[in-house]
């Protein structure tokens, strides 16, 4: 732990702190979808920064900053991604449906979920 | 960083660790083939790996009761803080076993359902479907068997995205808004922990769990760590107040994938729970924060049966009904206290508890699966319309019943040993007002099962409209998952042994005056 001297790394903390609130605010509070997957990735990139205050602090043995931290970032954000991957797809899927919805007879062919993300194309059946 | 320490650790990894990376890759493998070998064989595929995760599973429970101790095994030879581990104790070895039984089971009662149909128009159906199955089950082992924090973060979301998908196989827009619903509550709960990790690596230097115990001081970095990690985790697990996705997506999955999700799938990141506070936090840091968590599951038993008793649905009833019994786990946290002659796990109310856990895996897996049987029979699964239904299909009501007895806590059953030994515990503990709590509970189950099997077993009024015959085979899985519920109820009242292997004792860490530091 650095003392209580303002650096750089204390002021990057706070962003991510500040990140981090802004984030849950909207992700609680706002009703519509993209805009809480938005703010799941500002919460996201607050906590990331956090980790890298957290290497920073940890800088020993001639390093910048502890590996460690930056490592773990790197997996936080491919799993964040992945995450917002799914997300946004489920959320374009929900309003392609809900278009079909509009019409009679039910969107009884949507196909279900795949894990190609690709949107159902060609069903020769129908 | 931190100060050399008796390392938990032994210095290779032991006899039979290969089997834990089996228990994780073994499914992977599954999924590759089933991708290369295209959707003919993707059932087989499947249903293959999956038994041969049971054999591992079994495998595994036998090392550890031959040895009497953890099988760890160190990834790449490096032992932690630098490398990680994989461990498996009594506790993670009961529940890759219950995975794997369940899990089983649910891929014999969805084969043929999601099988390969060459007149479909969507072919994609089945592979997602199998895909997503093997998918939870070597994730759930990832969590089980991981040791370290961040590893366990990966594996909780790997659960996360191979659940959402399963809500929304059916491809309908209200499944897809359930999906949403249940990934955006997944997806804050999973930054509160990544939170909560940082935290703690930056306070400790590893995240290593075994060695996080040895070194977690009572302090307010732990307690923010902690908490934000735990709400995080209650958000996936949906206790009251943060079910609010649990019904809609776990009743609107098809039957198969709902006996997943409520039997196992939110059991995933409650195991995380207990380790981080039966595990990292200091015993004598936890008084406030355990009643806490007792009062939030006695509120969620109270308030989920009452919400089950008004449901017109049945897929919906057991779905707030899973909300009700997540509850009863959290009574855990205050009466399962360890003291310095007794640790926690080898408390009547730990043992309780995991036996809670098991128990209702085993009848919620059943009752799901009996739901989807009686949507398949009539067509649809609204309450007031199934009287006289179990005279069609007596079996899919026998397994619903037998399920729903477990629930109430009749004996015998797992239900009724587990609140049994709960209540002695709390009775035990001068914590009498939990026992209040389930008793209350076990009458409001008592209310919802009765509700649904009373018209179901009485003589009907008119025919009952049938809309299509039940698979036999299928009724019969129902029905030994539910016989599963009832048989684990004759394990003995008392600590059972398995649960504290591999927890501490054999480490030399119980010594008399205490744990050592």
């Amino acid at each position: 732990m650095t003392g209580a001297t303002f650096d750089t790394a204390t002021l990057y903390g706070l962003c991510g702190a500040a990140l981090v609130g802004i984030g849950l605010f909207g992700l609680v509070l706002d009703p519509k979808p993209i805009r809480k997957i938005l703010a799941f990735n500002l919460v996201g990139a607050g906590v990331f920064l956090v980790f890298g205050v957290i290497a920073r602090r940890g800088a020993a043995a001639g390093f910048g900053g502890d590996p460690v931290p930056q490592a773990l970032v790197i997996t936080g954000i491919v799993v964040a991604f992945s995450a917002t991957a799914l997300a946004v797809t489920l959320v374009q899927r929900l309003s392609s449906a809900a278009t079909d919805a509009g019409q009679p007879g039910q969107a009884a062919s949507v196909p279900p979920k795949g894990e190609t993300g690709t949107p159902g194309q060609g069903d020769a059946a129908s | 960083m931190t100060t050399p320490l008796a390392l938990p650790f032994p210095a290779d990894t032991t006899p039979g660790g290969f089997l834990l990376v089996l228990a994780i890759l073994v499914p992977i493998i599954g999924i590759l083939l089933i991708w290369t070998l295209g959707s003919r064989r993707t059932e087989l595929v499947a249903l293959t790996t999956l038994a041969i995760g049971a054999a591992i599973a079994l495998a595994i429970l036998t090392e550890l009761t031959g040895t009497g101790s953890a099988v760890i095994y160190l990834v790449g030879g490096w032992r932690p803080p630098l490398g990680l581990a994989l461990r498996a104790d009594g506790l993670s070895v009961v529940l890759i076993v219950l995975t794997a039984i369940v899990i089983g089971a649910v891929g014999i009662f969805a084969k043929g359902q999601f099988g390969y149909d060459p007149d479909a128009p969507e072919k994609r159906a089945p592979t997602v479907f199998w895909t997503l199955l093997l998918g939870i089950s070597g994730a759930l082992n990832l969590i089980f068997l991981g040791d370290d924090l961040f590893n366990l973060f990966v594996a909780i979301e790997l659960v996360t995205f191979t659940a959402v998908p399963l809500v929304c196989l059916d491809g309908k827009a209200e499944t897809m808004r359930a999906a949403l619903r249940y990934l955006l509550f997944a997806l804050l709960g999973s930054v509160m922990y990544l939170l909560g990790v940082a935290l703690i690596y930056s306070g400790y230097g590893t995240l290593d769990i075994a060695l996080l115990k040895s070194v977690a001081r009572v302090e307010p970095l732990l307690f923010i760590a902690i908490a934000l990690m735990t709400v995080g985790l209650l958000a996936k697990t949906a206790l009251f107040p943060l079910h609010i996705w649990l019904p809609a997506a776990h009743a609107g999955a098809p039957a198969a994938a709902s006996a997943v999700l409520s039997a196992l799938v939110v059991k995933g990141s409650f195991f995380i729970i207990l380790r981080l506070w039966f595990d990292i936090l200091p015993a004598e840091a936890t008084g406030l924060g355990a009643q806490m968590l007792a009062g939030l599951g006695a509120l969620a038993i109270l308030f989920g049966s009452v919400i089950a008793i008004c449901q017109a649905r049945l897929k919906l009833l057991i779905a707030y009904s899973t909300v009700a019994q997540i509850g009863y786990l959290f009574l855990m946290f205050p009466l399962a206290t360890g003291s310095e002659a007794t640790p926690a796990f080898a408390s009547i109310a730990w043992t309780g508890g995991i036996l809670q856990l098991a128990s209702h895996a085993f009848a919620k897996a059943a009752m799901f699966l009996a739901a989807g049987l009686v949507y398949d029979a009539f067509g649809h699964d609204r309450i007031s319309g199934l009287a006289g239904a179990g005279r069609v299909i007596p079996i899919t009501f026998i397994a619903f019943g037998l399920g729903g007895m477990s629930l109430m806590g009749l004996p015998p059953s797992g239900g009724f040993s587990a609140k049994w030994l709960m209540l002695n515990a709390s009775v035990g503990e001068g914590q009498w007002w939990w026992a209040a709590v389930i008793l209350c509970g076990g009458l409001l189950a008592a209310g919802y099962v009765f509700r649904v099997l009373v018209p179901a077993m009485a003589r009907p009024l008119a025919r009952i409209k049938v809309k299509g015959p039940v698979s036999r085979r299928r009724e019969l899985v129902a029905l030994a998952l539910a016989i599963m519920a009832l048989l684990i109820g004759f394990v003995p009242l008392e600590p059972a042994p398995l649960l504290g292997i591999g927890r501490g004792a054999e480490a030399g860490l119980l010594v008399p005056g205490g744990l050592a530091p």
